[in-house]
């Protein structure tokens, strides 16, 4: 008979509600070299679609170099990745596999939105039939850098608020959370 | 030469690949060599001839601007302080993005000048950044000379720029400075970004 494993309420409710682990010195220390272990490591999935990929290429290039950041590591599967960065206008009939590719990354995940057709449209947000208006119609997006197309500081800015982003999360209460919803 | 020089046979030991393999790593390693040397003796203030990696270490350090960039709007003002924008709605006419919009109010008390603007919102996550929109005013007010690149946000709706933080911004000044040969200044000027026009 296999064993299902009970789902711990009563423990996560109360890291949650009461922060009983959170005072802990350990538990803080843990979250915050996890956070900069993750946030010092970013491998982008840099979804080139259009011309802000250009601009992308050159972010990743010499003169502005995103490798700094550690996230010069660009990967083209989804499964070794956790940033994508969606450059470029996204037509309907390619966010059928933005979603599949969403899918197909690992937790935890981020979206970086470059530009503004991915996230809003653009200039094609009255008349284009064909595009979609704004990636996060589709996937949940955390930081929209704007431009047409974004110089690289402005992406390299997009970045450090991802950066700061994750250094707010913990993953030791999503793991709590998680366990508490099962 | 013979054409058929190229298609001789390898010896054992460049069959093993190991020389090509050694003369690409030396290549490399004399780059990333030099580059670090000629970093560390700038840090001392010693410049030497060759230079080093062209990488702006951007937080730190910004690119200087080429006068015709276009950034961040702003509006401008008279002299005695009132927003120049008259609401003639050119602007919000030509965008081809249509991402401004302007609501028109009276201007009391004014023989000359009939309307203005009652809100004036550009909304950045639409915005295309052509420069039409400084091109179509009339009136000189709108300038896209900020020098602010940096626009990103948390969510989609927090990029909607108002009238009060249009009327704020400053122009950029950028300072333009000329060296010889020998590191001495040759000239040196600061001129104002001249935004989307001519």
């Amino acid at each position: 008979m296999p064993k299902t494993k009970q789902p711990f309420v009563g423990k996560e409710k109360k890291f949650l509600e009461e922060g009983v682990y959170g005072d802990n010195f350990l538990v803080t220390s843990l979250d915050r070299i996890l956070s900069w272990a993750r946030l010092s490591s970013l491998w982008p999935m840099t979804f080139g679609l259009a011309c802000c990929a250009i601009e992308m290429m050159a972010t990743a290039a010499s003169r502005y170099d995103l490798d700094r950041f550690g996230a010069g590591v660009m990967r083209p599967s989804p499964r070794q990745t956790d940033l994508m960065i969606v450059a470029g206008t996204v037509t309907i009939k390619m966010a059928e596999r933005i979603k599949r590719l969403y899918d197909q990354m690992p937790e935890p995940k981020y979206v970086l939105s470059m530009g503004s057709c991915a996230t809003s449209g653009g200039p094609y947000w009255q008349h284009g039939y064909h595009v979609l208006k704004g990636v996060d119609l589709i996937i949940p997006v955390d930081v929209y850098v704007t431009g047409c197309p974004p110089r690289p500081e402005a992406l390299i800015d997009g970045v450090l608020k991802i950066q700061e982003k994750i250094k707010k999360e913990s993953l030791i209460k999503r793991k709590m959370q998680e366990r508490a919803n099962v | 030469m013979n054409v058929h020089d190229k298609h001789k046979p390898l010896t054992w030991w460049e069959k093993t690949y190991l020389p090509q393999i050694l003369a690409g790593l030396w290549l490399t390693a004399g780059h990333f060599f030099r580059n670090m040397s000629s970093h560390i003796l700038r840090a001392f203030r010693i410049n030497t001839k060759w230079a080093g990696s062209v990488t702006i270490q951007y937080p730190e350090f910004l690119r200087p601007f080429f006068p015709r960039l276009r950034t961040m709007h702003r509006l401008t003002r008279r002299e005695d302080g009132t927003p120049r924008c008259v609401a003639c709605m050119m602007c919000e006419t030509v965008c081809p993005a249509k991402c401004i919009y302007i609501i028109a109010t009276e201007k009391p008390d004014s023989p000359l000048i009939e309307k203005v603007p009652a809100t004036f919102d550009i909304d950045l996550g639409l915005c295309i950044f052509c420069g039409y929109c400084v091109e179509a005013c009339p009136e000189d007010a709108i300038r896209m000379d900020t020098g602010i690149l940096e626009i990103s946000n948390y969510t989609r709706n927090g990029m909607m720029l108002n009238m009060e933080t249009m009327l704020a911004l400053e122009p950029k000044h950028e300072r333009y400075v000329k060296y010889d040969k020998n590191g001495k200044v040759v000239s040196e000027d600061t001129v104002m970004l001249r935004s989307g026009t001519d």
